[in-house]
């Protein structure tokens, strides 16, 4: 049963720590016991301390329902994009290639598809996720919208991503800078060539030890 | 009427005259028909013809119709002398496995497991017995010098025969009663987790989850109901309890096409997907065009994107050499959402310090 309230979810990369308490919280919730469905990833692990924690961004046309050929990921009326359906999903991997944010997860064992389902045992209920129940530095936040924009003045969520020639609306927001110019969406492809942040501090901090080390 | 709803209703029909031809020729044009069961007869017939519309325009949606048309390719290729040894050891060991013994629910949970292996062998049985008799096909007649012996007729043609005080005759006209019980057994485990379960709470639908099991466990009592009053009670409300056995029976039949019950016509699929993914695994693979490594086989890569453009999607990168988005891994999308954001907030850094 879903009760409507004020709260959206805001992911907010850049303030990510690389805990993974939201790892451990998310495996936790009843909708699937035991299984994390969150993704932490090392953007570059050798070089770079950046971490980017990634849920399910529950698009408004979602491309892994629609290249689905058992027909087995369903939207709620309350744009909420859940795990396959048991009983349909045929484990062809669909889902998990095409999905724009790398979302879901092949169970190869279940031969079942599972994915973040926004805790839907909790959010429905009024309840904040596991992961954002948990997350001490804000990356992942369940409220209502005022309060992120008051508490974040300089940052603004947004729900559009641009990937090639496709621009894809999500029910999860980013927050992105407000100003100068505020962004409409955010271009992810346009960060192809992008490096992890620090990747330049370490890389200089191993020159100079490189050189130090080469020096008589 | 869309080109594939009259594509779908056309097959539909045709597999409906096919059914009927084949129960009038089963039955010996009719002669072999229990009239009591024509219900039964027409509700089986419009759900086949549900259940072949609802395959027909499944099979139409463009992932589906790619997985189609490849698996057949894939089938005949793995039909070929050099493979069709080990791929038939490989179909034969799925049926088992995954159809049979239901691994994967196994691994999914154990209650879950004994609720849908109860479930399934009960309408397996029930079905392998009602099917036949409503059609016509099989009927038990007395042997002409031993009206004790009953031998069971195929399609008219006698087989084998057995007394009808024995354990034999026992087991068999009750075979009903057996899978009953089954069902009964899964459809109270199944009920039982979803009271329990507050993830199954929170995601089951009534339509789809909870009215299947309503309807198995009605169709169950009431078969019970109809032996215990032939066997107990002289007959009392047998009229009554046929006519509400028979109502159960053919709302679940009218049902099949929709919710939950589609599954069992569904799940064929696995085989097509499971050798399609084999003949994947053994050619070129597709490589990540943003760290190179390996991520999936280049054939389902190139299909994915023929289906998503025929969906009307379009991840194509015309000014990079990355071409389509689909060439790049999961991983590497991930990492990229995070390098995106940090790259809009360089950007205002930059306008801020006066860099550009």
């Amino acid at each position: 049963m879903y009760l409507p309230n004020q709260n959206e979810f805001f992911i907010d990369p850049a303030r990510c720590i690389g805990c993974e308490a939201c790892v451990q919280a998310c495996s936790e919730c009843d909708t699937h016991k035991g299984h994390a469905m969150i993704h932490l990833e090392h953007v570059d692990r050798g070089q770079s301390t950046q971490t980017v924690p990634v849920v399910c961004m529950h698009c408004e046309s979602p491309t892994c329902a629609e290249v689905c050929p058992a027909d087995a990921i369903k939207k709620t009326d309350d744009g909420v994009v859940q795990s396959a359906r048991k009983p349909r999903c045929v484990a062809c991997n669909n889902c998990v290639l095409a999905c724009p944010f790398g979302v879901p997860k092949m169970i190869t064992d279940f031969e079942l598809m599972m994915k973040c389902d926004l805790c839907y045992d909790r959010t429905s209920a009024g309840k904040k996720p596991m992961c954002a129940s948990v997350c001490p530095s804000g990356a992942l936040y369940f409220g209502p919208r005022a309060q992120i924009e008051q508490l974040r003045p300089r940052s603004t969520p947004v729900n559009k991503f641009q990937f090639g020639r496709q621009t894809v609306a999500t029910k999860v927001h980013m927050m992105a800078p407000k100003g100068p110019a505020k962004a409409q969406y955010v271009d992810v492809t346009d960060a192809m060539n992008e490096t992890g942040r620090g990747q330049r501090i370490s890389l200089d901090i191993l020159s100079t030890m490189y050189v130090s080390e080469e020096q008589p | 009427m869309s080109k594939e709803k009259l594509k779908a209703n056309i097959w539909a029909f045709v597999v409906t005259a096919i059914l009927a031809r084949l129960i009038t020729l089963g039955s010996g044009n009719l002669d072999r028909f229990d009239a009591a069961l024509v219900g039964y007869t027409f509700a089986t017939l419009f759900a086949a013809f549900g259940i072949t519309r609802r395959y027909a325009l499944w099979l139409q949606r463009p992932p589906t119709a790619m997985y189609w048309t490849r698996g057949w390719k894939v089938f005949f290729l793995l039909l070929h002398p050099r493979h069709i040894v080990s791929n038939l050891f490989r179909f034969f060991q799925r049926l088992f496995v995954h159809y049979a013994f239901n691994d994967f629910i196994w691994r999914r949970g154990r209650m879950r497991w004994l609720a849908h292996w109860y479930i399934m062998w009960g309408c397996v049985i029930a079905g392998g017995i009602t099917f036949p008799l409503v059609f016509g096909w099989v009927h038990f007649a007395s042997e002409p010098d031993n009206l004790e012996w009953y031998r069971v007729r195929l399609f008219g043609y006698p087989t084998v025969a057995f007394p009808i005080r024995s354990l034999v005759g026992f087991l068999t006209f009750h075979g009903l009663v057996w899978s009953s019980i089954l069902v009964i057994i899964g459809v109270l485990l199944a009920l039982r987790r979803r009271l329990h379960d507050h993830g199954a709470a929170a995601l089951q639908e009534f339509g789809e989850d909870i009215l299947p099991l309503f309807l198995l466990f009605a169709i169950s009592v009431t078969g019970l109901m109809l032996t215990a009053s032939y066997t107990w009670m002289k007959g009392y409300g047998y009229d009554f309890l046929a006519i509400l056995h028979a109502l159960t029976v053919i709302f679940t039949l009218l049902w099949l096409p929709f919710g939950k019950f589609f599954h069992i016509f569904q799940r064929s699929a696995t085989v097509g997907v499971a050798f399609y993914q084999d003949v994947g695994k053994q050619g070129e693979q597709a490589k990540c065009r943003r760290c190179g490594e390996e991520f999936a086989s280049r054939m389902h890569v190139e299909d994915l994107i023929t289906v998503e453009q025929q969906l009307g999607y379009h991840y194509e990168m015309p000014d990079s050499p990355v071409e389509h988005y689909q060439w790049i891994c999961p991983r590497c999308r991930r990492v990229l959402l995070g390098l995106a954001q940090g790259q809009l907030w360089s950007g205002v850094r930059d306008q801020e310090s006066g860099i550009s």
